[in-house]
């Protein structure tokens, strides 16, 4: 994906309230089994499966599957394109920041 | 819930507030350190800033005068970009605000870029990528001394967090 489709796959992703709380509840734990998700949510289970389809596929969370049980946990780099998103911002402002107090000085 | 992150870029800079204003203010001014733009300080003015074209975004940047109180407060929204773009060029509905503050030596000029819009709240954050909370909040506590201190320049930049 390039970074313009990871960023916007992140924020689609967590707009919805329900797979927001689903992601937040596995982001508490190291890992947390699919049935207890299911448990703790009053969500149905195939909801909850799909949810955690699209959590996976925005790269969000890892699974890993056990038997017949599957665990899921949390991406290490998953908010990453939220986060440059905002880095880049803070250079823009701090490269013009900059701009600034040079003009104000070369207008002395 | 989520949560809307900003960005703060504050300095004491040593000449009176007026002047400072004056290249907040004055369009040919803001295009020398900032971007093109048509401002005018009048409340409710529409004006544009114009940068680089990305993907499906033309590179303007639609704002509106919310806020216009010589020589102390300038407020404006700032909208652009496009879902389909990363960084500079996503979208964005946000807000600029500068303060000026008289204070002995200068002025303390504070911009605060609000709008940046995060799903979530910040233990997600703070659990999906360690030390990223830690450091903000590391950041925003030496830009408040710096802020609350009352000699010499200080400057300083930081990212603050509130839910909406």
């Amino acid at each position: 994906m390039t970074p313009a489709a990871q960023l916007t796959s992140v924020m689609k992703t967590l707009a919805d309230p329900t797979r927001r709380a689903v992601f937040e509840r596995i982001v508490g734990d190291p890992e947390i089994a699919a049935t207890a998700l299911v448990k703790g949510m009053r969500v149905s289970q195939p909801a909850v499966s799909q949810h955690l389809r699209v959590l996976r596929d925005a790269g969000l969370v890892m699974e890993r599957r056990e038997g017949r049980h599957i665990y899921y946990r949390p991406a290490p780099k998953g908010l990453a394109p939220l986060i440059d998103w905002l880095g880049h911002y803070e250079k823009f402002w701090r490269e013009r920041f900059e701009n600034l107090e040079k003009l104000l000085e070369d207008d002395e | 819930m989520s949560e809307t992150h900003a960005i703060v870029v504050e300095k004491v800079l040593p000449y009176p507030p007026e002047r400072i204003w004056r290249t907040l203010t004055r369009s040919e001014l803001i295009a020398k350190w900032l971007m093109p733009n048509d401002f005018e300080p009048v409340v409710g003015y529409r004006f544009t800033f114009k940068t680089r074209p990305m993907g499906d975004w033309d590179g303007i940047v639609h704002c509106e005068v919310l806020e216009c109180d010589p020589p102390q407060r300038l407020r404006y929204s700032w909208k652009g970009g496009s879902e389909s773009n990363p960084d500079y060029g996503a979208r964005l509905n946000s807000e600029v605000t500068w303060t000026l503050t008289k204070v002995e030596g200068g002025t303390h000029l504070k911009m605060v870029h609000d709008g940046f819009v995060f799903p979530g709240n910040r233990f997600a954050y703070e659990a999906m990528s360690p030390g990223w909370g830690k450091v903000m909040d590391g950041i925003a506590r030496v830009t408040v001394d710096a802020a609350t201190a009352s000699e010499g320049p200080a400057g300083g930049m930081s990212m603050i967090r509130k839910s909406v």
